[in-house]
């Protein structure tokens, strides 16, 4: 591959990213004119942003991989990512858009009335945090080797020596639309390769496997291992109802009732894009199988273009997939980056402007250290096990805390270190146990379906155990959370 | 290779854990090992100990439960069988055994109506249990009895007597400082009412000068102003809530300075920079449109040709920043600083009515910070949190309510 081409499309995006990080407020609203200037956000641009976003290196490159790698299994990762905002649609987001509070530990700390579970939601969603910019720099990491032959650690230093950058010097402000930007280049670059592709294969070029070998019946969708799969849409469904970028996004809307809609039009452009990874791990299965292989099998994305479409069509469809996937490489990090960012500096900075800063170098430097120590697994598989972290720790929380009046601050924190160790321990030390005792290896790989029953039960119990110390505010709370406002204008 | 890295993650993870743990327990030890004085001190430090942790049960809005925990530390104090608390309203609270309940609230009820302690000895509490005695001692605060302590011992002796009417005393004092708080938030609250800017009276008969004269030479637009006036003075004479967001303030903010043009003219130039993500921020009631008044008022009605005047509002993360800069004549900083302490009533009023209501709301790192000086302007800078659980902004947009009422 010519190496000028990703050195242009990187250098093009991560420019573009800061410049309009840094202008976006002005080219957003200014105005003399009040009734422009005080319109809100229509749910469509919000839906866009959030979109934006939430489309991470995993949906970019890590779905086409994983189903080079593993044929149709691989299609319930989109399904989950998706489906989750059903569930955030159906049980969160207009309750915690009414709640008043702006990021998970201020639910918690104004539901429960106790510091002690402030501080421990926090520290899980910093953690959740870092753990989810780690595959973001690990896709950079990737996409830099494959289409520069620079070293690989380049891509994860650059993505997030610019993010630590621009959100340390305010860049990140009014930062929906540079998200919602990022949303319709992320398809675009998607799409258009996609469609090339289709014509350029119904032209009649050559599958390397014909397709009852790339797909065989007995892999099909029906031969899968039912804990397995049950375990990963349970990870999937509810990890996304804690995800700290993703929530503070819908306090842009004016209402509930907006925050719905945004849910809403945030599903059918999720489903969308996902047909697009799909149709490229599909046309990968059948003519490009020599990449199957751990590590490389995420760069589909990034070679098939131009394997498939010969001279300067190729290499423009490859610079557009290097520029979606670095846009989806900086815009995620850097969601993810000002969120943690707000919490630290809140609860450790004590919220100066300054800390603010320190605190958003730190939330790119520690997830840096990380990526570079470890080896990077597949992109999607990681991002699954961040998500089955998040639904076993702040999942049972927020759905018990809005639509449970018994639960008590005792019970959610130890909900929370519940499901905190007990997943922990199935992600980090999965590998040794299983190689101990090999029969239970689906429960450490996809450790969801039992430590998000585990954590809801000892939520539970120990609230109830504790019923006295329920919250006074509680009803006033939840007739706050559920009691919809009135149809605004 | 990957297994091994998270292997070793995983034991400094625990290792990190433990030695925390180590560290906490040894901290523990020592400072236990300070404790040990002579009985004496010990006794002081324990009795201490108890009191300052039923105190924090006493304080505030009492209710069953919080009565009962802090009996639980007045009874270890008293070293009696049972105690209960008596307070006016039926409750009750109880720590010990609950059958003596009924006994508790009619020796009570004695205790308060005769003002002194009652001691009864040999009571039956149930059939066939041992008999027990119990010492009542009122809760005298602000001159009345407002309940009583009732301890349950077998038998009670002088001295538990008289440690009762101390802690009934302590219990007392506690209840009068739990008055003194509320008596002095409700007056925290007064403060932050009386101080809600209000329109002012230079204000109304400038705008009504201004209609007037339009009314021969543009009747529409005397029409329109006269709408915008009532729109003003609807949304800044109500009476319901304290708090309202961006958005509405800054409509207010349009009434009042279209208001202000027909007076000006072409000479009062606006520049907004709005974050759509903060118009949903939640503020104090009339916190921004007074900072504009400031600067039309004192920044650009002294200056000639008029100037401009930028309104930003910016999203910083957890905080939303409003800030209203005017390229008018300036403050003295001293004189600011002076205004701003609380002296010189009349000039710039508005200012310190943001700023003290500001710091009562959101503590004093978030009063108002002004950039100025006489010549170049001046440049108010306001920064509230975004989240704000425990507060609603009320509504008064009359679209979305037809009927008129005011929806919290």
């Amino acid at each position: 591959m010519n190496p000028v081409i990703g050195y242009a499309a990187i250098a093009a995006v991560a420019l573009a990213s800061a410049l309009i990080g840094f202008y976006g407020l002005r080219v957003s609203r200014t105005t003399s004119d009040f009734y422009v200037a005080s319109r809100t956000v229509r749910p469509w641009w919000n839906a866009s942003a959030i979109g934006g976003e939430y489309l991470s290196a995993a949906s970019f490159l890590g779905i086409a991989g994983l189903i080079l790698l593993t044929g149709s299994d691989a299609l319930w990762f989109p399904i989950g990512y998706t489906a989750g905002y059903l569930m955030l649609l159906l049980f969160v987001a207009a309750p915690l858009r009414r709640s008043g509070a702006y990021t998970i530990p201020d639910f918690t700390e104004a539901r429960l009335e106790s510091r002690w579970a402030r501080r421990v939601t926090s520290l899980l969603v910093i953690v959740i945090g870092w753990f989810y910019i780690v595959p973001q720099l690990q896709g950079a990491a990737l996409t830099v080797r494959i289409t520069t032959g620079l070293p690989a650690w380049v891509g994860s230093v650059a993505v997030a020596v610019i993010v630590a950058v621009v959100v340390a010097a305010g860049g990140m402000r009014s930062i929906t639309f540079v998200q919602a930007f990022q949303f319709w280049l992320k398809l675009t670059a998607l799409a258009v390769p996609a469609f090339a592709l289709l014509f350029v294969v119904g032209g009649g070029a050559p599958a390397e496997l014909p397709p009852a070998q790339a797909f065989p019946p007995s892999a099909g969708p029906g031969d899968h291992d039912v804990y397995r799969t049950v375990s990963l849409m349970v990870a999937l469904l509810l990890g996304t109802l804690g995800l700290p970028h993703v929530l503070v996004r819908f306090y842009t809307n004016p209402d509930g009732v907006a925050a719905r809609r945004t849910t809403l039009i945030v599903l059918g452009l999720l489903s969308v894009f996902y047909l697009f990874p799909t149709v490229f791990g599909l046309l990968g299965r059948a003519f490009a199988p020599d990449l199957a292989s751990t590590g490389e099998a995420d760069a589909l994305v990034l070679l098939l273009p131009g394997r498939l479409v010969p001279g300067v069509w190729g290499d423009l469809l490859t610079a557009l997939v290097i520029g979606g996937a670095f846009a989806a490489f900086l815009s995620t990090s850097s969601g993810l980056v000002v969120s943690l960012a707000g919490v630290i500096s809140q609860d450790l900075l004590g919220g100066s402007v300054r800390g603010f800063r320190i605190a958003a170098v730190a939330s790119a430097a520690v997830p840096l250290v990380v990526a570079l120590a470890m080896e990077p697994a597949g992109l999607a598989g990681s991002v699954g096990l961040v998500f089955a972290f998040t639904a076993s720790t702040l999942c049972p929380v927020l759905l018990l805390g809005i639509w449970w009046r018994g639960l008590t601050a005792r019970g959610a924190i130890a909900g929370m270190v519940t499901g905190a160790m007990l997943s922990g321990a199935a992600i980090l030390g999965g590998a040794a146990l299983s190689a101990a005792a090999p029969g239970i290896r689906p429960l450490l790989e996809q450790p969801a379906a039992w430590t998000v029953p585990i954590a809801v039960l000892v939520t539970v119990l120990v609230s109830r155990g504790d019923r006295r110390r329920v919250p006074r505010g509680v009803d006033a709370f939840l007739t706050r959370l559920h009691v919809p406002e009135r149809e605004a204008g | 290779m990957p297994e091994s890295m998270l292997l070793a993650a995983a034991t400094g993870v625990v290792a990190g854990a433990l030695a925390v743990g180590l560290v906490v327990l040894l901290r523990r030890l020592v400072v236990a090992s300070k404790e040990l004085g002579t009985d004496a001190e010990r006794a002081t430090y324990e009795t201490l100990h108890l009191a300052s942790r039923a105190a924090k049960h006493l304080r505030g809005d009492m209710t069953e439960a919080d009565a009962a925990r802090a009996g639980r530390h007045l009874r270890s104090m008293l070293g009696a069988d049972s105690l209960a608390i008596v307070m006016p309203g039926g409750l009750v609270a109880v720590d010990g055994d609950e059958v003596v309940r009924p006994v508790a609230e009619r020796l009570a009820a004695e205790a308060t109506a005769t003002g002194r302690s009652q001691v009864q000895r040999r009571i039956a509490l149930a059939p066939d249990t041992a008999e027990t005695d119990a010492v009542a001692a009122p809760i005298r605060a602000g001159g009345r009895a407002v309940g009583a302590i009732v301890a349950f011992s077998a038998p009670v002796r002088a001295g538990l007597v008289r440690a009762t009417g101390e802690v009934a005393d302590w219990v007392a004092a506690q209840v009068e400082l739990s008055e003194l708080d509320a008596s002095r938030a409700a007056l925290a609250e007064a403060e932050v009412r009386a101080l809600r800017a209000q329109i002012s009276p230079h204000f109304i008969y400038n705008s009504l000068n201004a209609i007037a004269s339009f009314i021969n030479t543009d009747p529409a637009k005397a029409r329109e102003l006269v709408l915008e006036f009532a729109d003003f003075t609807r949304y800044s004479f109500r009476r319901h809530g304290d708090f309202t967001t961006v958005a509405e303030e800054l409509r207010s903010i349009d009434s009042y300075l279209r208001l202000e043009r027909a007076r000006f003219g072409e000479r009062l130039q606006v520049t907004l920079q709005i974050a759509p993500e903060v118009l949903s921020t939640v503020v104090p009631f009339l916190s921004i449109q007074p900072l504009v008044e400031n600067a039309v008022r004192h920044g650009l009605e002294g200056k000639e040709g008029g100037g401009r005047i930028t309104i930003t509002a910016e999203d910083q993360g957890a905080f939303a920043e409003i800030t209203v800069e005017d390229d008018g004549v300036g403050i003295d900083p001293e004189v600011l600083a002076d205004v701003l302490a609380g002296g010189t009533p009349g000039e710039h009023v508005g200012l310190r009515n943001v700023d003290a209501r500001l710091r009562q709301v959101y503590g004093d790192e978030h009063g108002l910070v002004v950039e100025t000086n006489v010549g170049s302007g001046t440049l108010v800078r306001m920064r509230v949190p975004k989240s704000q659980p425990g507060r609603t902004a009320a509504s008064v947009d009359p679209a979305a309510r037809p009927d008129g009422r005011l929806v919290p």
